[in-house]
C-alpha cells in the first residue's frame, strides 16, 4: 500500500506497487456497485470537472458516475459548447475552472502532454483521461484490473495487443502497466501501425496474427483510429479484417481459456466478429463495469491529503 | 528508544473475549437476532473469535461480517488515502442487533463512520459496540457497550494489537509511549 501522488498523468511514472494499490482499492469500490445503496460519502463537498477537449462518451460517463458515487459534485465541459470556440487557451480555461474551486480536473485532449502541462499550472488534482497518442492511464488500470480479476494474477501471463498500436494511447498505457506487473506483452498488427521501435518498451513485435495469439492468455483488440491517422496506413478496412480481424476460426487456434478484451467502441465486423464480441470469452462489458470501480479508486486515492499513511490513530 | 509495554497478553485477550461474549449473550434475550460485524484491521479477527465463543454458548452459528469504514471517514482530506479492505456482510442487517467489533476505541470517529456505513446495508434494530481496549480521549458522544479492558493513555501514545491471524507470533496488545 503506497499512494502519495496528487495527479494521475501517466502509467510510465508509476511503480508496480502504486499500480497494485489502485487495483486493490478498486476491488473494494467494485463491491460498492453491487450494494442496494451504491453511493459513499468519501468525496462529499469536492468538485470534479470533466474537461473533455476531445470527444468521448464512455470515459466521460464513467468518470461522471464515479464522482457521483463518491458524493462529489461534477460538471461537464465539452468542446462543442465552450469558450475554446471563442479562442480561449487551455490554460485560461483551466484557471477559470480552478477559480470556481474545482478540486479535480479530468482532462482529455488531442495533444500529448496537455495533462502534464495543466498539473504544473493548477493547484487542483489533474487526471489524464487520454492525451493524444500518449497515454490513457485509467483505461490501462481497468484493463489490468480485469485481467487480474479473471486470471488471478498478471505476472507471467501472455498478453497480445492487436491492432493500431502506433496511434494508440491505450496500447502505450497498457504496455507500461502490464510489463511493470510482469506480464509478457506481444504486439501485432499491420507493420505500418506496429513499428519495431516498440520492442524498446519490452514487448515482442510480430506481424503473424495466428502466431501472436496462439499462446495468449489475453487478447486485447484495439480499434483502428481513423481520426488520428494522417494518411492511410493500410490498403483497406476489408483487407485489415481479412488479415487481422478476430473471428471464430482464428479464436479456435488459441488456448481454450484465452479471453478477449476491447476498450471500445467496437467496430463489429472490422477488428472483431459480432459472434466473438458477444461470446462468453469476451470481457468487453466487464471492462466497462470495472472502469467505474477503477475511476472511483483513482479519485479516492488522489483525494488523500499529505498526512501519514494508513489509519490515523485508533 | 520509545518505551513499549505489554498491556494484554494472549491469555488476557482470550479471557477478555470470553467475558465480552458472555455479556453479549446475557444482554440479548433472542440470540438468533444477534450478528457480529468487525472493523478491519483487528476488529474483523476479534469478531470471528467472538462468533466462535457465542456459537458455543448458544449452540447455533452466529453470522459474522467485515465492514470497512474508510469510505465514510470524516478525515479523508487530512491524511494520505487509507488502505481499503473488502467489506463482506453476507446477511441482511435489517431488524438485527448488530454488534460492531473494534480493537481499540479512541476518538470514536471510526465508530461513527461504521454506523454510517452500516446504514447503507439496511436498518438494524440495534447497534451495539464491543471493543477489546478503551483508551479514552473521545471526540464524539460514543460509548462502548462491551469493553475488554480500560487503559488510561495520553493522546500521543500508540496502542497496537497483534494477532496470530495477521501473522504475529502470539497475540498481544502493546502500548508505546512517546
Amino acid at each position: 500500500m503506497s499512494w502519495t501522488r496528487k495527479h494521475l498523468l501517466d502509467i510510465e511514472s508509476l511503480t508496480a506497487d502504486e499500480i497494485t494499490t489502485v487495483l486493490d482499492t478498486a476491488r473494494a469500490f467494485k463491491a460498492v456497485g453491487k450494494r442496494a445503496i451504491k453511493k459513499v460519502p468519501a468525496l462529499r463537498g469536492r468538485t470534479v470537472v470533466n474537461l473533455f477537449v476531445e470527444p468521448s462518451t464512455r470515459t466521460r460517463i464513467s468518470f461522471e458516475l464515479a464522482a457521483q458515487r463518491l458524493s462529489a459534485d461534477i460538471i461537464n465541459f465539452s468542446t462543442e459548447a465552450s469558450s475554446f470556440k471563442k479562442g480561449e487557451t487551455l490554460k485560461d480555461t483551466a484557471l477559470n475552472l480552478q477559480a470556481l474551486n474545482a478540486d479535480f480536473i479530468i482532462i482529455r485532449h488531442s495533444a500529448s502532454g496537455a495533462p502534464h502541462f495543466l498539473s504544473r499550472v493548477l493547484g487542483a488534482s489533474v487526471i489524464n483521461a487520454g492525451d493524444g497518442a500518449h497515454e490513457h492511464p485509467t483505461q490501462a488500470l481497468l484493463d489490468t484490473f480485469t485481467v487480474r480479476e479473471r486470471k488471478g494474477k498478471v505476472a507471467g501471463l501472455n498478453v497480445t495487443i492487436l491492432g493500431d498500436i502506433l496511434y494508440s494511447r491505450v496500447a502505450r498505457s497498457n504496455i507500461w502497466a502490464l510489463t511493470k506487473l510482469g506480464a509478457k506483452v506481444t504486439l501485432c498488427g499491420p507493420s505500418t501501425l506496429v513499428p519495431k521501435t516498440f520492442e524498446q518498451m519490452g514487448c515482442r513485435v510480430t506481424y503473424d496474427v495466428d502466431e501472436a495469439i496462439r499462446d495468449a492468455d489475453i487478447i486485447n483488440l484495439l480499434r483502428i483510429q481513423h481520426e488520428r491517422q494522417r494518411k492511410t496506413m493500410f490498403p483497406s478496412i476489408n483487407e485489415y479484417t481479412q488479415l487481422f480481424g478476430l473471428n471464430k476460426a482464428r479464436l479456435a487456434g488459441t488456448k481454450p481459456d484465452a479471453l478477449v478484451m476491447h476498450p471500445g467502441p467496437i467496430n463489429r465486423g472490422v477488428e472483431i466478429d459480432s459472434e466473438i464480441a458477444d461470446c462468453d470469452r469476451s470481457l468487453i462489458l466487464e471492462q466497462v463495469t470495472n472502469g467505474l470501480a477503477v475511476r472511483m479508486a483513482v479519485l479516492f486515492l488522489l483525494n488523500g491529503g499529505k498526512g501519514p499513511q494508513g489509519v490515523a490513530g485508533n | 528508544m520509545p518505551e513499549t509495554t505489554i498491556i494484554l497478553d494472549a491469555t488476557a485477550i482470550q479471557r477478555a473475549l470470553t467475558r465480552i461474549a458472555h455479556e453479549i449473550a446475557e444482554r440479548s434475550e433472542v440470540g438468533a437476532d444477534v450478528v457480529l460485524v468487525g472493523i478491519p484491521t483487528g476488529g474483523d479477527h476479534l469478531a470471528a473469535r467472538l462468533a466462535k465463543i457465542l456459537a458455543g454458548i448458544w449452540n447455533h452459528p452466529v453470522p459474522v461480517g467485515v465492514l470497512d469504514v474508510n469510505m465514510h471517514r470524516d478525515d479523508l482530506d487530512r491524511r494520505a488515502a487509507p488502505q481499503i479492505h473488502p467489506t463482506v456482510i453476507p446477511f441482511d442487517v435489517t431488524g438485527k442487533t448488530v454488534v460492531l467489533v473494534d480493537d481499540v476505541l479512541f476518538s470514536g470517529r471510526t465508530t461513527r463512520a461504521a454506523m454510517d456505513a452500516l446504514n447503507d446495508f439496511g436498518r438494524p434494530k440495534k447497534i451495539q459496540l464491543a471493543v477489546l481496549i478503551d483508551r479514552g480521549h473521545r471526540e464524539l458522544p460514543i460509548k462502548a457497550d462491551f469493553v475488554g479492558k480500560n487503559v488510561p493513555t495520553s493522546p500521543g501514545e500508540k496502542i497496537s494489537l497483534r494477532l496470530v491471524e495477521s501473522g504475529a507470533a502470539q497475540d498481544e496488545a502493546l502500548l508505546r509511549k512517546k
